[in-house]
């Protein structure tokens, strides 16, 4: 336990002092190492609110541009307590967990059909939930007893997505998007809520998408039910599903 | 090199002769086909660039007129050369020419087949002439410059945009990078065309095209004369298009390609019998070319897990080595791949990275082994990825890795920044400095983890080669017994552009470069 009493509506970050406010920065100028870019960073950190801002460390990037380290104080404070973050609401079991509620709730096997869709190629988030092996000590769900998966790989059509979710008679369909430059990911999920309402079968599955920079208000603002960032592991997904399925009468 | 691991001799020898006789079998369906990339590759080696008004590249053009004609299986070179013979016009000029319709060289007279030879002869020895004098440009870059000491610090730019990668690119080199990768757009493997001219749009990378690897050329032949260091030049020999990126970087003088035989199949569904056929003439081209070939055994290990699949990665480069060779590639171009992905978490996971690592280098003495970064085990926390980065290198310079792709402390997050390739660098030289001999001075205890590891997964891998051998490549990745991955012989992308050869069939390039002095 800290040694004073933390002021939750104005919180400030932590050195070694409480309310010190210490933050380390690192970012690129586009000017040339020396003295006047130290300058230039220091004075660009005053107007980030950061307090007697520190230049550490300077160096020259070889192209006439600068990388700093900065330390200094942050004036700003946040309420801590005024918070509220839209997260996937469920409460997450582990694999027998999910394993023993599909035994008794759902009373067969379910189909999952996952892939990274559309021309993403980063097959790394959806191998991690989906492939026997799992992530990090966490099995996937490959693995799980009462769950049948489908993983389609990488770069695969919103169209094929479906076409194979019905022939499957998917339960779930999840989908992994990792690259999200120039918002790229956005016209594509959403192109799959299209084809799975024009298809007339929407209602019928639990939709999931996931990705480093997805977040669980993005996924249901695009018609999705639920998003799972960063830090997920397949029972996440698997708990939301089963729930989801036995919730929406869909066993 | 004496061996520190005591690997079984025998058994590399049987693992690599039933590489050799997989390649062997696979070679003979080869021989039998060609493909629609494989013509346009053919087309732009005769000359043939540009696109028309709808921005359709003229050896698409060209080739997509020949098919619908149904003269495809006769060869692009076939009918050029026949309609040089009758028009006396340049393949460009034809090629135009069939663009706007004035011209359909399928209906042209056919002269005898060995003035159709004849006049593409003259064609491809002019090119092959082009492409041996890159080659010899680079050697003198080399011996009166000089170049990076291995492993050479090998970095992406991916910014979207070739004149924002120049920048970056002559940055890193500053920094000391000795190669550079242009990483390509998201989805450039799956075009069954190469896009024309400079670009600078992109997503997560930049479109290689003919334009955009001159520009980039240039850059750092400019960078490399300013730090005294030649400055290798990296694209991606993969996907649709193989062969013809291949003929794009022997043209504007590539130094390194990735191309892998199996990658496409795998990892992005291209159809099995497509990427057979490609790979064979893109790397008759690369090891024509001088260009050392990047292979992608890294790939199995973000899909299947280091530690259990580690035989596979090795079993891929004893089938890669050997398909190399059919083409024409000695050992010295041959950057076989392999990665640093074992989970941090695991205890002496180290160890066996090291005796991973070590293997690769005793069973592969003369090839440039390309080492790949920890991506798979990297969270956000930038400060632990740089010590994992920091450990990934003191592997490398402990085992003499060649080609050291540089992790970045902002894997997983995004594509690099100025500074993080700066830092990774930084990082990099570091290790490789004040660890550099470190390797002469150590031997692996007998009978100690790294020995026994490195035993147990050649002893697996060699199996597993004896079990391709038996049921054949095509049925053993039918089955999912590569990567985990199912692909079905007929299934995948791009299928429709395999052709079964006529018996008038000719390729000039594949003799002129297979038979021909280097």
């Amino acid at each position: 336990m800290s040694n004073q009493k933390v002021d939750l509506t104005r919180v400030k970050p932590y050195g070694d002092t409480l309310n010190d406010g210490m933050v380390q920065l690192s970012f690129t100028l586009p000017i040339p190492s020396g003295e006047e870019a130290q300058e230039a960073a220091r004075r660009l950190a005053l107007k980030m609110g950061i307090e007697e801002p520190s230049v550490v460390y300077s160096e020259d990037l070889g192209v006439g541009y600068t990388m700093f380290v900065v330390y200094g104080k942050c004036q700003h404070t946040v309420d801590y307590l005024n918070i509220e973050v839209p997260k996937v609401d469920v409460e997450v079991m582990d694999k027998y967990g999910v394993e023993g509620f599909i035994k008794e709730n759902v009373k067969r096997d379910i189909v999952i059909v996952g892939a990274c869709t559309g021309t993403d190629a980063h097959t790394v988030g959806i191998d991690a939930i989906m492939n026997m092996k799992g992530y990090d000590g966490h099995y996937g769900l490959e693995r799980y007893k009462g769950i049948e998966t489908h993983n389609l790989g990488s770069q695969v059509p919103n169209e094929d997505l479906v076409e194979r979710a019905i022939e499957l008679e998917a339960d779930a369909i999840i989908v992994s998007q990792v690259v999200t430059q120039k918002d790229i990911h956005i016209p594509n999920l959403t192109q799959l809520v299209e084809i799975l309402e024009a298809e007339g079968i929407r209602d019928r599955v639990v939709l999931v998408c996931g990705g480093p920079r997805i977040g669980h208000e993005l996924a249901k603002e695009l018609g999705y039910d639920a998003g799972f960032g960063r830090g997920t592991y397949a029972e996440h997904v698997a708990s939301f599903i089963v729930k989801e399925m036995v919730d929406r009468k869909l066993v | 090199m004496e061996s520190k691991l005591n690997l079984d001799k025998g058994l590399i020898e049987k693992a690599r002769n039933s590489a050799r006789s997989i390649a062997e079998d696979m070679q003979t369906f080869i021989d039998k086909h060609t493909t629609v990339t494989v013509e346009r590759t053919v087309a732009r080696l005769l000359g043939v660039d540009g696109v028309d008004d709808i921005e359709k590249p003229l050896p698409n053009v060209l080739v997509d007129h020949i098919k619908e004609g149904g003269g495809l299986s006769m060869g692009v070179a076939y009918w050029i050369g026949n309609a040089v013979a009758n028009t006396g016009k340049t393949p460009q000029e034809i090629a135009e020419e069939v663009s706007i319709g004035e011209l359909d060289i399928i209906k042209l007279p056919i002269v005898n087949g060995e003035k159709i030879r004849e006049e593409i002869n003259k064609l491809a020895v002019e090119m092959v002439k082009r492409i041996k004098k890159n080659r010899g440009t680079r050697e003198d870059f080399i011996n009166n410059i000089g170049e990076g000491t291995k492993p050479y610090l090998y970095v992406i730019v991916a910014t979207g945009n070739i004149y924002e990668d120049v920048l970056q690119a002559q940055a890193a080199a500053r920094q000391g990078a000795d190669i550079i990768a242009v990483i390509r757009t998201t989805a450039q493997s799956l075009l069954d065309y190469v896009p024309y001219g400079a670009t600078t749009e992109g997503f997560g990378g930049t479109y290689a095209t003919q334009e955009n690897f001159r520009i980039m050329r240039r850059a750092l032949d400019e960078a490399g004369e300013e730090v005294g260091r030649y400055i290798r030049l990296c694209n991606y020999c993969s996907g649709l298009c193989m062969p013809e990126i291949a003929a794009m970087g022997a043209m504007e003088r590539l130094d390194v390609m990735l191309n892998d035989a199996l990658y496409g199949i795998l990892f992005r569904d291209i159809n099995m019998q497509r990427t057979l056929i490609d790979q064979f003439f893109s790397r008759v081209i690369n090891g024509f070319a001088g260009i050392i070939i990047n292979t992608g055994e890294d790939n199995y290990l973000t899909t299947a897990d280091a530690v259990e699949e580690a035989h596979t990665v090795l079993a891929s480069q004893f089938i890669n080595e050997q398909f190399a060779l059919k083409a024409g590639i000695p050992e010295e171009q041959m950057g076989l791949g392999h990665a640093f992905e074992i989970n941090p978490n695991i205890e002496n996971g180290f160890l066996w990275e090291l005796a991973q690592a070590q293997m690769a280098r005793e069973i592969f003495s003369r090839a440039p082994l390309k080492y790949m970064p920890p991506t798979k085990f990297k969270t956000g926390n930038i400060f632990k990825g740089h010590i994992q980065d920091a450990l990934f290198n003191m592997v490398a310079i402990m085992t003499g890795q060649s080609l050291q792709l540089l992790g970045m402390l902002t894997e997983a997050i995004h594509t690099p920044f100025l500074h993080d390739r700066a830092l990774s660098i930084e990082n990099a030289k570091y290790i490789f400095g004040n660890m550099r001999n470190l390797g002469d001075e150590i031997e692996y205890k007998k009978g100690g983890i790294i020995q026994n590891r490195a035993a147990e997964v050649l002893g697996k891998s060699a199996l597993m080669l004896e079990e391709i051998e038996k049921e054949g490549l095509f049925n053993i990745i039918e089955h999912g017994k590569l990567a985990g991955v199912k692909r079905s012989f007929n299934g995948g992308k791009g299928l429709d552009g395999v052709i079964v050869k006529d018996d008038k069939y000719f390729n000039p390039f594949i003799e002129l470069m297979l038979g021909g002095e280097k």
